[in-house]
C-alpha cells in the first residue's frame, strides 16, 4: 500500500522556466529476491510506473524495478508551457493507482 | 563373495550417477522455475545487447553522479544527466539505468519529452554488490550514448 505521496514545486514560476519537480511515496518495493520469516520467497510487490502528464500530455514516464529503493524518490525536470496542473501517477504491481495533481503557478 | 562386493561398488556407482542427474535437473530446472517466477529472467548482457543492438553508443554525454563508495546498498542517490538539446525536434526519447552486479540488472526507464526541459533524474537505486552502473541515453534521431561508472557497496541492499 502506497500512502499519500509529498510533492515538491516552486511556489511561482515563468513560462519557459525549466523546474525540478520532487517526489516521494511510502512504499515497501519488495523486490521478490528477498526470504521472509517463514523461509519463503516474498512475492514482488513494486510501483512498476509513474507518469507524469501535464494538460493530458505525457511529460515525463518511468518504469521502476526492483532495483528501485523502498519509498522510491523520483526528482524530474519540467519545462513550464503556462500555468496548469501536472497530473502524477504511481502504479503498483496489485494495479492499484495512487494520483495526486499538483498546482504549476506562473506569475 | 568378490562377486558381491562388485556388485555393491557397481550399485554405489550407479547410485551416485543417478543422483547427481537427479542434482543437475533440479538445478536446471530449479533456477528455470525461479527465473519464471520472477518475470525478469534476462542477465546484463541480454538487456543491454537488447537495448543497444548493433549501435556503437558514443561515451562521454551521460554523466551518472553517484558517491563512489555506497555504505548502504539499500538506498544509493543518483542522478543521471545527458548533455542534449530538449527540442521538438532533437531530444532524449528514453535512459536506461541497468546494474552489472543485482539480481535484476533493470533499475529503471525514464522516458522524457520535449517537455521536460532537461534529460535529467535523480532517484535512488539499490545495489546488491560492489559493481558498474551503466546508463544508455536513446535520442529522437536514434542514436544512442552511454555513461558508465563504478559503485563500490560496503553492505549490500537485498535484505539478507
Amino acid at each position: 500500500m502506497a500512502s499519500k505521496p509529498r510533492i515538491k514545486v516552486p511556489a511561482s514560476n515563468k513560462v519557459g522556466d525549466v523546474i525540478e519537480v520532487k517526489t516521494l511515496i511510502s512504499h515497501v518495493m519488495e523486490t521478490g529476491f528477498r526470504k521472509g520469516g517463514d523461509g519463503k520467497m516474498v512475492p514482488r510487490n513494486i510501483i512498476n510506473t509513474f507518469t507524469a502528464t501535464f494538460g493530458g500530455k505525457e511529460v515525463f514516464k518511468v518504469d521502476l524495478s526492483s532495483g528501485v529503493s523502498a519509498n522510491p524518490y523520483i526528482a524530474f525536470n519540467f519545462k513550464v508551457p503556462g500555468p496548469g496542473e501536472l497530473e502524477l501517477t504511481w502504479v503498483e504491481d496489485s494495479g492499484q493507482k495512487t494520483v495526486e495533481k499538483v498546482a504549476i503557478n506562473v506569475g | 563373495m568378490t562377486q558381491r562386493t562388485k556388485l555393491d561398488a557397481l550399485d554405489r556407482r550407479d547410485f551416485i550417477a543417478g543422483a547427481s542427474a537427479v542434482a543437475i535437473a533440479t538445478v536446471v530446472f530449479g533456477k528455470a522455475g525461479l527465473a519464471h517466477a520472477q518475470d525478469k529472467p534476462q542477465t546484463f548482457d541480454d538487456i543491454y545487447g537488447k537495448i543497444v543492438g548493433e549501435a556503437k553508443p558514443e561515451d562521454g554525454k551521460v554523466t551518472i553522479d553517484m558517491p563512489e563508495i555506497a555504505e548502504n546498498g539499500n538506498t544509493v542517490p543518483y542522478t543521471v544527466s545527458v548533455d542534449s538539446p530538449m527540442t521538438d525536434g532533437d531530444y532524449v526519447k528514453t535512459v536506461h539505468v541497468l546494474s552489472s552486479g543485482n539480481p535484476s540488472p533493470n533499475i529503471a526507464t525514464y522516458h522524457f519529452s520535449p517537455l521536460s526541459g532537461a534529460a535529467k533524474v535523480s532517484s535512488r537505486m539499490r545495489l546488491a554488490k560492489t559493481q558498474d552502473i551503466v546508463a544508455v541515453a536513446e535520442l529522437s534521431s536514434g542514436k544512442k550514448l552511454i555513461g558508465k561508472r563504478t559503485v563500490k557497496v560496503t553492505i549490500g541492499g537485498c535484505g539478507g
